[in-house]
């Protein structure tokens, strides 16, 4: 990895790191990347957050869909984890609380594949500075 | 539809068996789908449905207002105006779910990033704007510029004591030296207390990067990260983010091709509640004991290794980058007079919606708790909420309506701590919670002083003795004279503020008190030497099943005549009760 050298090259970093990003979140192409994250912060991982993240790489793997599995931080949701964020190609991040492995297997045959919606969505209920 | 357990408790199940049984009529059932969802933390004004793609927020809604929702809005596209919400400062209903200023009651800055990046990829944090303070700052900007940016924006300190960030940094600054340090309070000790936890594990570079700008304003090439050994996935995060940042040359030498050099490493701490305090925690990183020493000389002044050295709290750095990008006026508009910005809190204990949330200062104890967390669990009754842990108060009803800020929860004889936000119901014993925190400060004290030594002790015992039933009326004054006693005369932060929460359960529930010490009494029932079991001889069918389940040997009596238990013989275990299949047996 070459060094950031100076506030530009870091803007200019920001700029193609962003739109490869965006090429994952914003993209409608119907054969695009679906995007799954899973809070994985201690409270997540006390209740099983990375026994459903590895499941869900291997049934994703299984049933053969194509998608991009991550890990993040706190959503804040305690009450309801473990929690997963999917999002499907040109839609708006839904959050889904008290995922079991059971349901996970329903979110990708439903969810992901069909766009059918599932109980325990979890609404967002803030708002968020925004980036520049 | 809203399945938090606020909108339960209303019918939502109803409502949705109602809503689908009308698009079955209509056979509407494949394009319209009923899906339940978690609490919106609207439960005032719950049930409440959200109706997508256009984002129509339906309140207070009746199971039999599911069919004119279907005919209406569904099918004739006509939104039923009275269902929608209406806001109250304007009288009119909103129609889009977008423009209820509801939403803005939480709002992330510190939690920026939090479940949204992953902590683990440098990239992710750069392509929100990562690092481009730190870029403005070294670059565009002399140190003095940057510590006027922070002091004008308002920001105080997360960690407790909400002292002015942008002064403590332009101490830090003044003070002539060889070599400085900046220090990251990453300790949080605070039973229940999470904030500081989530955002190392969620969003570690923004801390890293704060860091290095403070080095920059401060003249220190080098930042240390104190954190307890017991957040392992804190501390892997920040390990892997140190590296990135090293390996993209955003720590280190010459950082973005300019003079200045910062690198960070982490410290580990044993998990002792005292080494959060400053002095302490400075002590323990020169791996001396960790023991508090008074004030001055302050650390900005003298600190680790004897050199300056400027410490913050967690939440303060994570903050530190957005006011630099968005500017200090920008920040200054949040909150309210004297506390800018936000406060990250830990929601725990009775409340349905446990969770981390994120607030403007300035919102009310009422909006976290009924809004955001979504009311008392199983429909209870509120009773009190403690914030700042051990070393803050319990608040009451009467403070719910009071907008959150360091002063206002100063003035209420609380604090605002770290952000630990404890909320108690009907079941909670006031003094029951008062030892609690008084065991824990007693454990936590590193004994340097008497006041905190001895006094907490004896503070302990006497709570001790009014929970069995063994105080007396003096023993009130003597909790009162002696907590602020120790109030005045502790050598640090801790016990200083260690009585508070037998002094706010002093001023706030002198009742429950009295009930212990006059009545023998424990009105929460939770004080297990003040129950005793009593069985109704009216309800006792003399099925001899108590009896033979009691470990004491307890419970006398012959079959189908009423049974009795002998007081002095009963341990308190509570099988009885639970056995009893006639609920004959009752706790007092
Ligand atoms: C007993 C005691 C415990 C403390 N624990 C913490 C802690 O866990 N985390 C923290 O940031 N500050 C803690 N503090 C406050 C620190 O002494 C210090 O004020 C703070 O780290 C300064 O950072 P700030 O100005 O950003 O808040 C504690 C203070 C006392 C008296
Ligand atoms: S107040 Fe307590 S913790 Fe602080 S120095 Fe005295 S004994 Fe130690
Ligand atoms: S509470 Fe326990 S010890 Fe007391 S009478 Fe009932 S079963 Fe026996």
């Amino acid at each position: 990895m070459n060094k950031v050298k100076s506030l530009d090259d870091l803007r200019k970093m920001r700029e193609s790191v962003r739109a490869s990003l965006d090429l994952r979140e914003k993209s409608d192409h119907p054969d695009q990347m679906v995007q799954v994250k899973v809070s994985m912060a201690t409270c997540g991982i006390a209740t099983g957050a990375k026994e459903i993240m590895n499941y869900f790489i291997e049934a994703l793997n299984r049933k053969k869909v194509d998608a991009l599995v991550t890990q993040t931080g706190c959503m804040g949701y305690c009450y309801a984890e473990p929690t997963v964020e999917i999002t499907l190609p040109g839609k708006d991040p839904l959050v889904f609380g008290y995922v079991t492995k059971a349901k996970v297997d329903e979110l990708i045959d439903k969810y992901i594949k069909e766009g059918i919606l599932l109980d325990d969505i979890l609404p967002i209920t803030y708002t968020v500075v925004k980036p520049e | 539809m809203c399945c938090g357990t606020g909108c339960r408790a209303s019918q939502s199940e109803q409502i949705i068996a109602n809503l689908q049984e009308i698009l079955l009529q209509k056979e509407l059932q494949e394009e319209v789908q009923v899906v339940r969802t978690g609490c919106f933390g609207f439960c005032e004004k719950g049930p409440v449905i959200k109706i997508v793609p256009d984002n129509t927020f339906y309140t207070e809604v009746k199971p039999e207002d599911a069919e004119l929702i279907v005919q209406e809005h569904l099918i004739k596209g006509r939104k039923v105006d009275r269902l929608l919400y209406l806001n109250p400062e304007t009288q009119e209903h909103e129609p889009d779910s977008k423009h209820i200023t509801f939403y803005k009651k939480q709002y992330r800055i510190a939690l920026r990033n939090c479940g949204f990046i992953n902590p683990e990829n440098i990239d992710e944090y750069i392509a929100r704007d990562g690092y481009l303070a730190l870029g403005k700052a070294i670059t565009e900007m002399t140190p003095e510029g940057v510590i006027q940016e922070i002091t004008a924006s308002g920001l105080r300190g997360r960690g407790g004591g909400g002292f002015p960030t942008g002064v403590k940094w332009n101490f830090t600054c003044k003070v002539e030296a060889t070599q400085k340090y900046v220090v990251c309070n990453a300790d949080e000790g605070d039973p229940g207390a999470f904030m500081d936890r989530s955002i190392l594990e969620g969003d570690p570079h923004s801390v890293l990067e704060a860091m290095a700008i403070n080095g920059y304003c401060t003249g220190a090439s080098k930042g240390l990260i104190y954190i307890r050994a017991e957040y392992p996935l804190a501390i892997e995060r920040l390990k892997i983010a140190i590296a990135q940042a090293e390996e993209y040359g955003l720590l280190g030498e010459h950082i973005l091709g300019t003079d200045f050099s910062f690198d960070i490493e982490l410290r580990y701490g044993a998990g002792a509640f005292v080494c959060g305090e400053e002095t302490a925690l400075i002590h323990s990183m020169e791996g001396l004991r960790g023991e508090a020493t008074l004030k001055p000389p302050f650390p900005s002044e003298r600190g680790y290794n004897g050199f300056p050295t400027n410490v913050n709290n967690v939440e303060t750095y994570a903050n530190i980058p957005v006011i630099l990008l968005k500017g200090a006026d920008w920040f200054q508009q949040i909150g309210t007079e004297k506390s800018k910005g936000t406060k990250v809190f830990a929601l725990a204990g009775k409340v349905n919606n446990v969770g981390l949330i994120e607030v403007p200062m300035g919102t009310t104890l009422r909006e976290v708790i009924f809004g955001i967390g979504g009311g008392i669990k199983d429909g209870k009754r509120f009773k009190a909420v403690q914030t700042g842990g051990p070393s803050g108060g319990c608040l009451t009803d009467k403070h719910l309506d009071r907008p959150i800020d360091y002063d206002n929860l100063i003035q209420a004889g609380s604090m605002m701590g770290s952000g630990g936000m404890i909320v108690m119901d009907e079941d909670d014993c006031m003094v029951a919670m008062a030892k609690f925190y008084l065991d824990f400060t007693v454990e936590e004290s590193c004994g340097k002083c008497s006041p905190c030594r001895i006094g907490n002790k004896r503070l302990y015992e006497i709570l001790d003795r009014i929970t069995k039933g063994r105080g007396t009326l003096d023993d009130l004054d003597n909790l009162r004279n002696l907590g602020s006693v120790i109030k005045d005369t502790a050598l640090c932060g801790l016990g200083q503020t260690s009585p508070n929460p037998v002094l706010s359960t002093l001023d706030n529930f002198m009742e429950e008190y009295e009930a212990h010490i006059i009545d023998h009494k424990c009105p929460a029932g939770q004080c297990k030497a003040l129950l005793s079991y009593v069985i109704d001889p009216y309800k006792c069918t003399g099925c001899t099943l108590c009896a033979r389940n009691c470990p004491a040997n307890a419970i006398t009596g012959e079959r189908k005549i009423p049974h009795v238990i002998d007081t002095k013989l009963c341990i308190k275990c509570g099988v009885c009760m639970e056995k009893c299949r006639f609920g004959a047996i009752t706790v007092q």
